[in-house]
């Protein structure tokens, strides 16, 4: 009987000492710092020091943090630019908690430093996106655009000149804005990028118009060029045919304008012995080619062939 | 007694039966439990890593070491192992989703993938983009322990800087021209940032899918295309023409030129035929000129005369006799 109530009693007593033992131990990750409470009274700093740590068990409580860095996401906000267009801006930051104790008193835990974040750099997003045009926002350099066929015909002086921060030093400007509000709940703030910017849909409506009148222009300049080239080259044809024709011509006339000389030359030369009898002869010739059977033909009887009709003398 | 015996007969078998238990079998089942525990503790402090992970391993929450494939061993509570696939070539898509890969994959695009895709360009216009990014994990340590939400963290890093590079370009660039620039720009910038949150990864690529402009534009920038097919097709068209016109007249005008040339042999060749013959003739003329000339005049009134079916012969004194004449009369008669 005393066997059992002694083995019963060490076996509670060494239960109850593990217990403790063990709740005066506790782990922390690398991915987490803790803050010890006392009665829900902060003791010490946070312990960031990865590894086996102890506390006074029970009446000492581990809250975990986490420590690494985190993402906050925004929802898209409708902002006006300073040139009163329309957008969604999307923006998205990285954080950690810096401050355990701080951020433990102020915000408890990750949701309520998210909602604190919602308010902090929506609000600073707001801010700096007022204070600046659309181009500013969506462009980060001066940068002249490189032409190709197309664009070259359209005109881009009003997107290219005037950028002077562009929208990696706006993301600066709210960083910088939101990075002196977080610590107070015990927040570092890494980095703020506008994540997406996109017009609000009537605005886009009009884009898209603007769009398509832009490559309408371009398409009829193709068109009129089309034309035009096609012309030139239907001039450019008629023009050769031109050249060819009269070149022919010319050469043409030349060839028979010289042959017509020699021919000229050749019967002159001829025909010069005697132009009287060539003139007789030519003469007879005519005579046979021109008197048809039709011809009426008056002979009087003077005429030299008819002077043996009155006598043979 | 009577009633007693079958008290006792009840006590007594229960009284050996309680101590016989633990003392017969208790020490083997001690140890067979020991054995067991222990055999299910070893049995889970090794642990294989495959060859496109690395394993890392956690003592009491600090970091210890990092194990390469094969087997090894752990001790068992105290240290914690998490496997990361280094050697994995991993990756994200923006603007759809692959529903199926496979030899057709199939895929899709679901408003929130589609959202990703819309974007200004620098010229203040929309585009569509659609990109993939390769990327390994380049260092498990910082890839577990550095970021929370890494996997988020990094498509949104991807967002921003794909729109942050489109929008300092026009849409032609993006479209066309500037493409594969744009996608070396933004993957550099896309590494930089990876390398600033402490992301533990390396990016292996990033390609452009479809790069369009929104749907209700695209129709006006397949227009640009046919206007430019339609230019093209109206100058080939015009050559086609000049190429067809151009030989055809260069072998009428060589046809002109050789028939000049025929006619030119021909005028000369007859003039010395008339010439050659006149020649002849006035040689044999000259012998006897007076002879001749009558001969051939004779000649040649027989040959007319005879052809000539109307003849009125007239004395030299008989005048006025034209405007009696019947010219016309045979004709009448007809």
């Amino acid at each position: 009987m005393k066997f059992p109530i002694k083995t019963v009693l060490i076996i509670a007593a060494a239960f109850i000492l593990l217990t403790i033992l063990i709740d005066g131990v506790y782990v922390v990750s690398e991915t987490n710092q803790v803050v010890i409470t006392q009665f829900g009274e902060p003791k010490g700093d946070a312990v960031t020091k990865p590894g086996l740590h102890v506390k006074v068990p029970f009446i000492q409580k581990t809250n975990y943090f986490e420590k690494r860095w985190l993402a906050w996401d925004g929802d898209p906000n409708q902002i006006p630019t300073k040139d009163k267009k329309y957008i969604w801006v999307d923006t998205y930051c990285r954080w950690r908690i810096a401050d355990p104790l701080v951020f433990f008193q102020r915000v408890q835990d990750e949701w309520g430093a998210h909602s604190r974040l919602d308010d902090v750099v929506d609000g600073e997003t707001r801010n700096a996106i007022a204070k600046f045009d659309l181009l500013e926002i969506v462009r980060s350099s001066n940068r002249e655009f490189e032409l190709s066929d197309e664009s070259a015909l359209l005109d881009f002086s009003e997107v290219t000149a005037k950028v002077e921060l562009g929208r990696e030093k706006i993301a600066a400007i709210i960083l910088e804005a939101a990075s002196k509000i977080t610590p107070q709940f015990g927040v570092e703030l890494k980095d703020v990028r506008i994540k997406r910017v996109n017009y609000v849909d009537e605005v886009q409506r009009k884009v898209f118009d603007r769009m398509i009148a832009e490559r309408q222009r371009i398409a009829s300049k193709y068109r009129s060029e089309g034309d035009g080239k096609s012309a030139e080259v239907r001039g450019q044809k008629e023009r050769e045919l031109k050249r060819i024709q009269s070149e022919a011509y010319r050469k043409a006339q030349e060839i028979k304008g010289k042959a017509d000389a020699e021919a000229t030359r050749i019967y002159a030369q001829a025909y010069s012995v005697d132009p009287e009898f060539y003139q007789f002869l030519k003469t007879l010739e005519t005579y046979r080619t021109t008197l048809a059977k039709e011809t009426w033909l008056l002979l009087g009887t003077g005429s030299e062939f008819l002077k043996y009709l009155k006598s043979s003398r | 007694m009577p009633s007693d015996f079958p008290q006792f007969e009840f006590r007594m078998p229960k009284m050996p039966k309680l101590p016989k238990l633990p003392k017969l079998k208790g020490r083997p089942l001690l140890f067979l439990g020991l054995g067991l525990l222990l055999l299910i503790v070893l049995a889970g402090s090794f642990y294989t890593i495959k060859p496109d992970e690395m394993g890392v391993i956690l003592r009491f929450g600090r970091f210890a070491r990092t194990t390469e494939p094969g087997l090894h061993f752990k001790l068992p509570w105290i240290e914690t192992l998490t496997k990361v696939p280094v050697q994995r070539q991993l990756k994200a898509e923006f603007g759809f989703r692959t529903v199926n890969p496979d030899v057709r994959t199939r895929y899709a695009a679901p408003p929130e993938a589609a959202a990703e895709a819309v974007m200004l360009t620098g010229d203040l216009n929309v585009v569509v983009v659609e990109w993939i990014i390769q990327y390994k994990i380049k260092d498990p340590y910082k890839w577990l322990f550095k970021f929370r939400d890494n996997a988020k963290a990094f498509r949104d890093i991807n967002e921003a800087v794909v729109r942050r590079v489109v929008g300092d370009n026009s849409v032609d660039e993006v479209i066309t021209v500037g493409r594969a620039r744009l996608a070396l720009e933004a993957q550099q910038e896309i590494q930089h940032l990876s390398d600033l949150y402490e992301l533990g990864l390396d990016v292996s690529q990033l390609i452009f899918q479809d790069v369009n402009p929104p749907d209700p534009v695209k129709p006006s920038f397949n227009d640009v295309n046919e206007s430019l097919q339609e230019k093209e097709r109206k100058i080939n068209e015009a050559w086609a023409e000049y190429n067809n016109e151009i030989p055809k007249a260069q072998g009428e005008a060589e046809q002109a030129i050789r028939s000049a040339e025929g006619y030119a042999t021909e005028r000369v060749n007859n003039a010395l035929g008339d010439a050659n013959r006149f020649t002849a003739i006035y040689r044999e003329y000259a012998k006897a000129p007076e002879v001749t000339r009558k001969r051939l005049y004779l000649e040649t009134l027989n040959d007319v005369l005879s052809k000539i079916s109307r003849k009125v012969i007239t004395d030299d004194s008989l005048k006025n006799l034209l405007p009696l004449l019947n010219l016309t009369g045979e004709e009448v008669k007809k």
